[in-house]
């Protein structure tokens, strides 16, 4: 395998704690060296002059849709999009058809991966079997397939009792359990936050406290069991406080937050006269929702910005507001929104983005990479601090359309990105 | 799309400046007149096509828009889900632009989806009237409130209004609330906690006692409670709904002497109002049925910038 120098680029790897202008060389598919002025001869060579060069990004929340809903999304497609998107690594959710429950769905979705895929595909497996929340699904099997968490996502674990035994059994194999915490009984029939806004717009909503109730009780079951806890898209005050405490009291618990959740608010679906583009679960919350996400982003109780890449057709979301798919594409939008909304906005510093892209969803869910260290993968997302752009849904690599950031113009993209030390994506050159 | 009334439909009342309010009950008022002639037709929108698509069961506003379109000569049909395609699965959008292609003027549309009306003015060409979208507007509805109380009133600011009821799950009283409001009458919204929506009182003030809503009020509008509500866990029955917030003869004794009772039907008798009420002397419940032709006759021509005689 040929080598890879990535020149003259401010280099940041927060795993590690550096910021400097350095080059990295990848050989073999693994970081070799991360230092000034490497030479290597023969090496293929990326002028990073004026670029920021990353551990690359692992989305840990992607929904591939395949197998299944290829119609919505497949793993090529959906990679591909993670790659144009400067993410090297996704964690692809288990709510394909059929669900990811058994090791030979895991392995037909690898299989698939090495066929297609263009960045790294970790699987996650179900919790339960056929997420029904009734009995659970063979971890031991799943892990050994190749998978790195279970969860039963856009499916609430219900029963607490289930949610105790994943909690216990998920430790025997080290895999974390990923929670989509939401008390049904509150959400019955919601297609929105509940507030002043569902009011006036005639919505069913469901509050806030339906996902805090479950992420109250699932810190609670952490603790209790000393399981491994992440907490799938985090968008409440009262949740973020929950897993802040629990964090202070030792509880194994990590959170992950979307892009939309840190941007947008319930009043968007007011603003947009019921575009089903903002219609999401968990929906977008009020402004002193969104305030308190994004401190938990600062101050670390958050430790992963990940996309709830959801791609849907076009049939599933052109219909009335309360009969929509709920979801939003977020792979080629997520890192231009953060630099532009976040950190030239200066609600968040660049090293902090680039930790919680890389380096805190690595840790939060076990994975290889998120550091750009000797001996890790060689997988880097460089970034171009500059560009500007503009969000056109049509000319997204995945098959979804469905973003409500149509439109918005951004100063900042990625610019290359790199998995295993070979270039998957780059900007067309008269972008940059 | 007239001079009077500068927009392309008619989707709530809470986009409306209160000139756009009094241009449709100026309106109103002029063709009230021809609903008492012998013949009650006038050319104003002949050659106009309009389509009543109702996914809700409704009699009294399905009626009320058929005898205005027809008042006004309008060409019209009417749809009923349970008579459309809607049955085999065919998606509101398809529906509408199936209906589209035929080239209606006007496309009135009762839908249980808030919003649904917002959709089709996104995705027709046809000017839309919204005739109920789920809990979010009725805007038709709060125009002939408003007409019935400037009618008995003379006037709609300053006159304390309550509204009791299902406030959660009722598009009646949103659009009431921001078309009262709007014109400056003193609105107070009363129902028991569990069916009182969250935010609503930063539009208008909320009490959950019925005594302290009625009190020196000019008017009352009782809202319906829907047969779902009674079983859904809402209030523990409808005999106590009715002892705690139904409304009584007695309970009317705290409002004005002159006030008036309003109700957008269909009526729940002996559970959000007894019937001494409903059909007592204070009652402008009829009137309100009768006003409703006029107004939506206005909301039409005004929507279709009807020409040649629209009322002598």
């Amino acid at each position: 395998m040929s080598r890879l120098l990535i020149k003259g680029g401010r280099v940041i790897d927060p795993a590690v704690g550096l910021d400097d202008d350095l080059d990295v060389l990848i050989d073999e598919g693994t970081v070799q060296d991360v230092a000034k002025r490497i030479a290597a001869r023969g090496a293929e060579v990326i002028d990073a002059a004026g670029l920021v060069v990353c551990p690359g990004f692992i989305d840990a929340h992607t929904h591939l849709r395949e197998p299944g809903r290829e119609d919505k999304e497949t793993i090529a497609t959906g990679t591909r999009a993670a790659a144009a998107g400067g993410y090297t690594a996704v964690c692809a959710m288990p709510n394909t058809d059929p669900v990811n429950d058994t090791a030979g769905v895991t392995r037909l979705i690898l299989e698939r991966a090495r066929e297609a895929a263009a960045v790294r595909v970790y699987p996650i497996g179900a919790i339960t079997r056929g997420s029904r929340g009734e009995e659970l699904a063979e971890y031991g099997d799943l892990r050994d397939a190749g998978c790195v968490a279970v969860s039963d996502d856009g499916r609430p674990v219900a029963s607490a009792r289930v949610m105790r035994r994943a909690l216990e059994y998920a430790q025997s194999f080290d895999l974390p359990v990923i929670d989509h915490c939401e008390e049904p009984s509150l959400f019955q029939g919601a297609s929105m936050n509940e507030g002043p806004v569902s009011t006036l717009l005639g919505l069913r909503g469901a509050p806030s406290a339906a996902e805090a109730i479950a992420v109250e009780r699932d810190v609670l079951l952490a603790e209790l069991t000393r399981g491994r806890l992440h907490i799938a898209h985090i968008s409440a005050a009262a949740s973020v406080d929950a897993v802040r405490r629990g964090r202070a009291r030792g509880v194994r618990v990590t959170a992950e937050v979307t892009p939309h959740h840190l941007l947008l608010t319930d009043e968007e679906v007011r603003r947009s006269e019921y575009d089903t583009s903002t219609k999401m679960n968990p929906p977008l919350r009020s402004e002193a929702d969104r305030q308190a996400v994004l401190a938990g982003v600062r101050d670390g109780t958050i430790d992963c910005i990940a996309t709830d890449h959801a791609p849907h057709t076009v049939d599933d979301k052109k219909v009335e507001f309360d009969q929509a798919a709920f979801g939003i594409v977020g792979l080629e939008t997520a890192v231009g929104l953060c630099l532009d909304r976040l950190v030239a906005a200066g609600v968040i510093d660049l090293r902090r983005l680039v930790q919680v892209l890389s380096a805190g969803p690595a840790a939060a869910l076990g994975l290889p990479g998120g550091c750009l260290d000797p001996g890790f993968p060689g997988d880097v997302t460089i970034l171009d601090l500059r560009r500007k752009w503009r969000v056109d849904p049509d000319r997204f690599a995945s098959k979804g359309r469905n973003t409500p950031f149509g439109g918005w113009t951004l100063t900042g993209a990625p610019a290359f990105t790199i998995v295993a030390g070979r270039v998957v994506w780059r900007a067309h050159p008269k972008a940059r | 799309m007239s001079g009077l009334y500068p927009h392309r439909h008619l989707l709530g009342i809470e986009p409306l400046e209160p000139s756009d309010i009094v241009a449709i009950l100026d309106t109103a008022q002029a063709l009230r007149e021809v609903l008492d002639r012998p013949i009650k037709k006038v050319p104003a929108l002949r050659g106009k096509t309009v389509v009543n698509l109702f996914y809700e069961a409704s009699t009294r506003t399905r009626a009320s828009f058929e005898i205005a379109e027809k008042v006004l000569s309008a060409d019209s049909l009417s749809i009923a889900t349970s008579t459309s395609s809607v049955q085999k699965g065919e998606t509101l959008l398809d529906t509408a632009r199936n209906l589209e292609a035929m080239n209606p003027d006007m496309i009135v549309i009762r839908h249980a989806s808030a919003g649904a009306a917002h959709f089709l003015a996104r995705h027709c060409r046809s000017a839309i009237v919204n005739a109920g979208d789920g809990a979010h507007e009725h805007p038709t509805q709060a125009l002939l409130d408003a007409f019935t109380l400037r009618q008995k009133k003379g006037r709609l600011a300053g006159l304390r209004v309550a509204i009791i009821g299902d406030v959660m799950h009722s598009r009646v009283a949103r659009s009431n609330v921001w078309l009262l409001t709007k014109m400056g009458a003193d609105v107070i919204l009363c129902a028991p906690p569990t069916l009182m929506p969250p935010g609503i009182e930063r539009i208008a003030p909320v009490t959950n006692r019925i005594d302290e809503a009625v009190e020196g009020a000019d008017a009352i509008m009782m809202l319906r409670i829907q047969q779902e509500r009674m079983t859904g866990g809402y209030f523990p029955s409808t005999r106590e709904y009715h002892a705690r917030f139904g409304l009584t003869g007695e309970r009317v004794r705290r409002a004005k002497k002159d006030v008036l009772i309003l109700h957008p039907g269909p009526m729940n008798r002996g559970v959000e109002i007894a019937s001494e009420v409903a059909d007592g002397p204070y009652s402008v419940i009829l009137d309100q049925v009768t006003n409703g032709v006029a107004v939506r006759m206005a909301v039409l021509y005004l929507l279709l910038g009807g020409g040649g005689e629209a009322a002598a």
